[in-house]
């Protein structure tokens, strides 16, 4: 057959093409279940080191057996179970216009434009069955990407147990220090809302009120300025705030 | 080794650095070498595609219709650098984060598309596979020097075990900002060059144009 013929070209371009996206779902099969536990794995790992209890040469699997996971629904604050809380995805539903709300710019302070209706949130009990640890997770717009954390608060839903993000594309040495050991050694025993109410975390150049607010990051304003308000997002009434006021209530 | 081959491979290195001498592959020179252990995954990365694309593109050269030869190593390659992506993504997540988009980015790596089309499409499949290991090393070796004193001088580290203690650490070294940027690489790799071709004279080019005294007749 002519090799410069239409025909033969068109041939070639279908075999090379059958072969290369064989070749790419196979890869893409056999791996994901692989893929997937790295992820849930990573997603636990990150949950049980805000709070300090993945101990040395414990496997992740071991040490979240400690945690509980729940869904909130968002705006009433009450435990929502339509949803299977280990296998929901917060950040997929955040995507999905079905099962998110849109936020409209004045009240959008952490610029992540929709959030879930359903938001999970990770309980750690005491013996006796009252709450120890309550862990949430939070995400707003920094400098250059969106930063994904937790925040941990204690039982009674007010004093910081840690704060740590698990992804963002912040510079590194700058606004990537907010991943120094260092700097989240200032999170615990902070606390979240002000004698008024108001959600009182902030990171500040000087002059710190020692209650409520931490040393911002060095060389990187935008960032912390981004840190500041997503956790007041997340602290306000569009955020856990309803959620935490029945923590507070004893309702957890 | 036979001569021929030991050529092929060792050629790239030094001689005809995809990097130095042939300033390709620069983008993601500067993207992934800000800590040491993420650049040695991206030359693994790198130096597996680059073989084996040669390999498989070397092996089809004879078949590929020759208005469509482009398209079609791209589809290999960009097969390749899927595979490769899962496979981190499945075994080495942590480093996999870390290299995000700079893994599939390897697809428009021009070191991977020269190779193919300058080598790989004229030359056996063996030799081609031992050029893509060559032109894949040769890149690694930059890397790995710009990725060693861009993580040294900028987090005081360096596969992240400490070398010298940070101040921000309690230790005594400043670390330098500017270093954790992408624009240090420019700079490291422009001495790099510097220095190569202060070594090696025959790799300086030939000036294009000819600076010369201007006479104050001819300014007036």
């Amino acid at each position: 057959m002519n090799k410069d013929s239409t025909l033969y070209t068109i041939l070639a371009a279908a075999v090379l093409c059958l072969v290369c996206s064989v070749v790419v779902s196979t890869a893409a099969v056999k791996l994901r279940p692989l893929q997937e536990a790295n992820k849930v794995e990573d997603k636990k790992r990150n949950i049980l080191q805000v709070v300090g209890l993945l101990q040395e040469g414990q496997s992740v699997e071991e040490a979240f057996k400690q945690v509980e996971a729940r869904v909130v629904n968002i705006r009433s604050g009450e435990y929502d179970s339509s949803v299977d809380p280990v296998s929901y995805e917060q950040r997929d539903a955040a995507s999905d216009p079905a099962q998110s709300i849109a936020l409209d710019k004045a009240e959008d302070i952490a610029a992540i434009g929709a959030q879930a209706k359903l938001a999970s949130v990770y309980l750690v009990r005491n013996d006796d069955g009252s709450l120890k640890y309550v862990i949430l997770p939070v995400h707003g717009y920094g400098l250059w990407s969106t930063l994904y954390g937790f925040l941990a608060l204690e039982g009674d839903g007010n004093t910081v147990v840690g704060l740590s993000f698990y992804d963002h594309a912040e510079t590194p040495g700058l606004g990537g220090e907010v991943d120094n050991p260092r700097w989240k050694a200032q999170w615990p025993g902070k606390i979240a809302y002000t004698e008024a109410g108001e959600a009182g975390l902030a990171l500040v150049k000087s002059g710190a009120d020692p209650k409520h607010h931490v040393d911002a990051l060095g060389g990187a304003t935008l960032t912390s300025n981004g840190v500041t308000n997503l956790l007041k997002f997340w602290l306000g009434d569009m955020g856990f705030r309803p959620y935490l006021q029945r923590v507070q209530a004893g309702q957890g | 080794m036979a001569d021929p081959a030991k050529k092929v491979v060792l050629d790239p290195l030094v001689n005809n650095n995809p990097i130095t001498l042939q300033v390709l592959g620069i983008c993601s020179a500067l993207a992934v070498t800000s800590s040491l252990g993420v650049a040695l995954i991206m030359c693994l990365a790198l130096t597996s595609v680059t073989a084996f694309s040669n390999l498989f593109i070397s092996m089809i050269r004879n078949q590929i219709p020759n208005s469509i030869r482009i398209i079609a190593q791209m589809a290999i390659i960009a097969s390749l650098v899927i595979v490769v992506d899962q496979i981190l993504k499945a075994y080495a997540y942590e480093v996999s984060k870390q290299l995000s988009v700079f893994v599939g980015l390897i697809i428009t790596n021009c070191i991977v598309m020269g190779r193919a089309e300058a080598f790989a499409m004229k030359e056996a499949p063996g030799a081609s596979f031992l050029d893509g290991i060559g032109n894949g090393l040769g890149y690694s070796i930059i890397l790995i020097a710009v990725g060693v004193v861009r993580e040294l001088f900028g987090s005081g580290s360096l596969m992240g075990i400490e070398i010298m203690p940070l101040v921000s650490n309690g230790g005594w070294y400043q670390p330098m900002g500017l270093m954790l940027l992408p624009p240090s690489a420019f700079f490291i790799i422009g001495l790099l060059i510097w220095a190569q071709r202060t070594w090696k004279k025959d790799q300086v080019e030939d000036r294009e144009y000819q600076i010369h005294q201007v006479h104050r007749a001819e300014v007036l």
